[in-house]
């Protein structure tokens, strides 16, 4: 069998990469909290926010993680003006609709960066990419090291603009009750587009985040929808900390069951926890709404 | 509700039959023969989306089970081809049922219904990928016998002409459903659901029997699939590809009604074809139009094109009135 040591490697360096799970699952939890929609085009968005980066640092020379700070309003002005302009006028308001047209968005998405980059796989390299942190006995990935510190930071980040500034209060009074939020002037779209927008800049900060250790292609983004779902799900839809723990007990799941099962079933783990959860606790374990 | 009569049905299908005689090149027929298979399983689609409005996004889950039942029954036991069909569409009702007395029982529906189903196509498909039992990722090629027994013909029309019964079924269901009590219930319950539970509707024994249709025939589609390419892997079986693409002619052809899938199946693959010509091998160009068409249908004709020709008070010489 395995060493311990390999073992506790593995489960930490899959707790860290559950952490940037965990930052595309806020985007997604956050716009299903207030919208109450699933936003199915989040895996692409994902892939555009990477090709971004990938951009940044391939063509101009950027350190990826720098390059977050212009690809995420890049992700803020696009998601805004997709649920401004798109989104919300086509779905007429019916979740049905939302769904078809998120999914119709991501299929879009996809094949336009599939027709302008080809299917082939692009990596950065940075001269961190491989650097290994020790910590004690334990070597651990350096870019997933700052991938969890960046994500932690970027949930509190995120809770304070929730709690603290005036969009932050609308956000969260539009997701109570959307008829009275109106009613007190508080522009309802314009709510609506602003919170789709901060969960596009998450992907943003996720996608630096992955580059320096990850690739991308046009499907790379569809390989982490079902990952986001489970996670939002299982920490209940439209709760952040649940996104957080989720996201996080998820890596460790993954790296589990690929260190025991193998790659290629290792991600059956995920998917079983996913079903598992919807059959028996659709509200997850923070979510208090049904 | 556009309720077409039975005549037109018959007339349909016979000029769809006609046309496969009229000396298509063999490009042609073959799509055609795609055309029918994506039908069928938009057809099994619109039975639970459509009808009941139970929108799922894993139909690749029943469309794999029959393919894989077609190809491993065959391959493996040296069953006939004909019976491997008939089993391949159970399997398909079985796996319906299976998912859908899982996620019914624990009353999943809206987006919820669509991941869970998904999901279980996922599991399908990771599963289908790693038993070596399905082949593994290489996948299961079907041995080359043409000859009615082996429903493999040399000459494709005839495969079309199977294909294009199969349709017909599905047309044959569909316009059931709108003529049938078992119809009306599927209704009331996309309309509403308490309502129609309150009137005494056994809510999850009409969901059951409807998704058990619905799993049948997209896996019928799937057994027509694996014996027409005579190949199947995981990720063409229970690829979401397929999933996407029955809900997609459903939804752009008129979910709900009996002619929206074929028609959607028509213009979508179509059109597809039309763009890859013009577009001169740009891959994703034809999922590309796909989406835009996905996205503008649900804004601006939400019934799909049998009502929007009904809206725009054209008389579509497919979808006459009853």
């Amino acid at each position: 069998m395995y060493s311990p040591q390999i073992v506790v490697e593995a489960l930490l360096n899959g707790l860290m990469l559950g952490a940037i799970y965990a930052l595309i699952a806020l985007g997604l939890t956050l716009i299903y909290g207030v919208l109450h929609i699933v936003n199915f085009a989040h895996g692409a968005l994902l892939t555009v926010a990477m090709f971004m980066v990938w951009l940044a640092c391939a063509r101009y020379g950027l350190d990826p993680y720098l390059a977050i700070l212009i690809v995420a309003p890049a992700m803020f002005a696009l998601g805004y003006a997709l649920q401004r302009f798109i989104i919300g006028p086509a779905s007429h308001g019916k979740d049905n609709g939302i769904l078809l047209v998120t999914l119709g968005l991501s299929i879009i998405i996809e094949n336009a960066l599939l027709a302008a980059f080809q299917s082939d796989t692009r990596t950065i390299t940075t001269d961190y990419s491989f650097r290994v942190v020790e910590l004690g006995p334990l070597l651990l990935s350096f870019p997933r090291v700052i991938g969890f510190g960046v994500t932690i930071a970027t949930t509190l980040l995120l809770w304070l603009v929730l709690h603290q500034t005036d969009i932050g209060k609308a956000i969260r009074a539009v997701a109570k009750e959307k008829l009275g939020a109106s009613l007190v002037g508080i522009s309802v779209p314009h709510v609506y587009a602003m919170t789709f927008a901060i969960g596009c800049a998450c992907l943003a900060v996720a996608a630096g985040l992955l580059m320096p250790s990850f690739y991308v292609s046009p499907k790379t983004g569809a390989a982490f929808v079902l990952v986001a779902f489970t996670i939002v799900v299982l920490g209940g839809m439209g709760s952040i900390p649940g996104a957080l723990i989720g996201g996080l007990l998820i890596g460790v799941v993954e790296a589990a069951s690929s260190l025991f099962l193998g790659d290629s079933l290792g991600q059956i783990g995920i998917f079983l926890i996913f079903i598992v959860t919807l059959l028996v606790r659709p509200t997850g374990l923070f979510g208090a709404r049904a | 509700m556009t309720k077409p009569r039975l005549s037109t049905l018959a007339i349909i299908v016979a000029v769809l039959a006609a046309i496969a005689f009229t000396g298509l090149s063999g490009a042609l027929l073959n799509l055609m023969i795609f055309m029918m298979i994506i039908a069928l399983a938009a057809q099994g689609w619109n039975i639970l989306g459509g009808y009941v409005g139970l929108s799922s996004f894993g139909h690749a889950a029943f469309f794999g089970a029959g393919a894989y039942a077609m190809a491993v029954l065959q391959t493996r036991f040296g069953v006939n081809a004909w019976i491997a069909l008939v089993i391949g569409i159970a399997l398909g009702a079985l796996v319906g049922a299976a998912i859908g007395f899982l996620s019914f029982r624990s009353g999943l529906k809206g987006s919820y219904f669509a991941l869970i189903t998904l999901a279980f196509a996922e599991v399908a498909r990771i599963l289908a990928n790693s038993w070596n039992f399905t082949g593994g990722a290489a996948g299961i090629l079907i041995k080359l016998q043409t000859g009615l027994p082996y429903l493999q013909f040399a000459d494709r029309r005839y495969f079309l002409l199977i294909a294009l019964g199969f349709v017909a079924i599905g047309l044959l269901v569909s316009w059931w459903l709108e003529h049938s009590r078992f119809g009306a219930y599927l209704v009331a319950l996309r309309e509403n659901e308490q309502a129609a539970q309150a009137l005494g509707v056994d809510v999850f024994a009409v969901k059951m029997k409807a998704i058990a249709i619905s799993g049948a025939l997209t896996a019928a589609a799937g057994c027509l699939y694996a014996q027409n390419y005579l190949f199947i892997d995981a990720n063409v079986a229970f690829g979401s590809w397929i999933s996407i693409e029955a809900l997609f002619a459903a939804i752009v052809g008129g979910s709900g009604t009996v002619l929206g899938p074929l028609l959607g199946a028509i213009v979508l693959l179509g059109l597809g074809e039309l763009t890859k010509s013009v577009s001169g091998g740009i891959p994703g160009m034809d999922l590309l139009v796909f989406g835009v068409i996905l996205v503008l249908s649900v804004a601006f004709s939400p019934n799909g094109l049998v009502m929007l020709m009904k809206s725009l008070g054209l008389r579509a010489p497919k979808a006459k009135e009853a």
